[in-house]
């Protein structure tokens, strides 16, 4: 017994920064950010957090689904940018939505919705819940260094949610970390300790963008192969697969490797930016919404990111 | 060998003369970028089985071939 997808929502913020707003802020171009990354306008968050971007998200996703909130079992968010340590997102939103369920948060950077849908699915084998939300949701606006033209222009904010319930539309997935912070990094604040004799460090997201990429192509390549193996597929059984939208030249370049034509690969980062783990379900919530899904098709999410953890899995949309 | 590799590779991804790319050939004169010679090293991992760490001292095809001549000594 795993789950099924029953409904997606997602939530970004009114403000769209483009390419040409970003030029007048920093040493850049539209046309540098739409050849190195893909991106030509990100949602931006003036007044609300992450929290806010969740709650909207999560309502999407239940009026989606036609589950109430009192009906949930379980709530799982992810964020690296969130408002507070404590109490995590998924709290928030439990109060905030009025559900009435034990809520928890997980880190796993830009591949936390697959390892919280991995996570899920332990509760619904065990029979411990019937009904989950599971939410993305990101203001990836507080972490970047404005003033760093190499990261400020990748990512923006936004939020996705998946409602889940019990079904069999989780087939496989394979979950991958090779610890480290040598290629992606995002420090907390140090505090201010009287005692500390630690290093201060920006609070900002750092990337080594060569590493980076190799580390995501592969990743996505090596992924998606065992997936397909594993399963005694191939690409032509499968019916779109959606990436963590982090470059689109990563996404083009597996593809590429891999040898699965470019338009199976669902891509929206020009619209969006790089929302961390908000980014697949932002992207699931626009292709069911569009049409693009009927039942019974299996789709992959691919994920790759901070940690360094990857994440992929297969899902048989309902 | 390497070199002919290396340049087979460059001219195949932008479709120039692989006769025109020498050791000193600077990848920016190619008009290619950090991720293009990201895509390259990847290609060249592939071609002779190594591992690389690609950085952004990586500026010329003379650095990719020193590289490249280290781990398969």
């Amino acid at each position: 017994m795993s789950f099924s997808i029953i409904g997606t929502g997602m939530y970004v913020p009114p403000k769209i920064v483009t390419n040409d707003d970003l030029s007048a802020l920093v040493d850049t171009s539209d046309e540098w950010i739409r050849q190195r990354v893909g991106v030509e306008r990100r949602h931006i968050c003036t007044d609300e957090t992450a929290t806010d971007l969740a709650c909207k998200a999560a309502l999407n996703a239940l009026e989606n689904s036609g589950c109430a909130p009192e009906e949930l079992d379980v709530i799982i968010a992810a964020t690296v940018s969130g408002d507070m340590v404590s109490p995590s997102v998924s709290c928030m939103v439990q109060r905030r939505i009025g559900a009435d369920c034990f809520a928890f948060d997980i880190n796993a950077a830009c591949s936390a919705f697959i390892f919280m849908l991995d996570t899920a699915a332990g509760f619904f084998e065990r029979g411990r819940v019937k009904k989950a939300l599971i939410i993305g949701t990101e203001q990836m606006s507080k972490i970047v260094d404005w003033k760093d033209r190499g990261t400020c222009v990748i990512f923006g904010d936004g939020a996705g949610a998946v409602v889940l319930e019990a079904g069999e539309g989780y087939i496989d997935s394979v979950l991958t970390t090779k610890g480290g912070d040598e290629v992606i990094k995002i420090p907390h604040f140090i505090g201010k300790s009287p005692y500390s004799t630690q290093k201060p460090q920006e609070p900002y997201i750092f990337m080594e963008g060569q590493e980076t990429f190799k580390y995501a192509v592969n990743a996505m390549c090596s992924d998606i192969r065992k997936l397909l193996s594993d399963n005694n597929l191939t690409a032509d059984d499968i019916a779109m697969i959606v990436p963590h939208q982090a470059n689109k030249r990563i996404i083009d370049l597996a593809a590429a490797r891999l040898k699965i034509p470019a338009e199976k690969f669902y891509v929206n980062i020009q619209d969006y930016g790089n929302t961390s783990s908000a980014s697949i379900p932002i992207a699931l919530d626009e292709l069911s919404r569009a049409g693009g899904l009927k039942r019974g098709d299996l789709i992959i999410l691919t994920a790759f990111g901070g940690g360094l953890s990857n994440a992929s899995c297969i899902i048989k949309w309902q | 060998m390497v070199l002919e590799k290396i340049r087979e590779l460059i001219a195949d991804k932008i479709d120039c003369e692989p006769g025109t790319i020498t050791e000193e050939t600077k990848f920016s004169d190619l008009g290619i970028d950090s991720l293009d010679v990201t895509e390259l090293v990847m290609s060249i991992e592939d071609e002779f089985n190594i591992e690389l760490e690609i950085d952004a001292s990586m500026v010329a095809v003379s650095d990719l071939i020193k590289a490249v001549e280290s781990k398969i000594k």
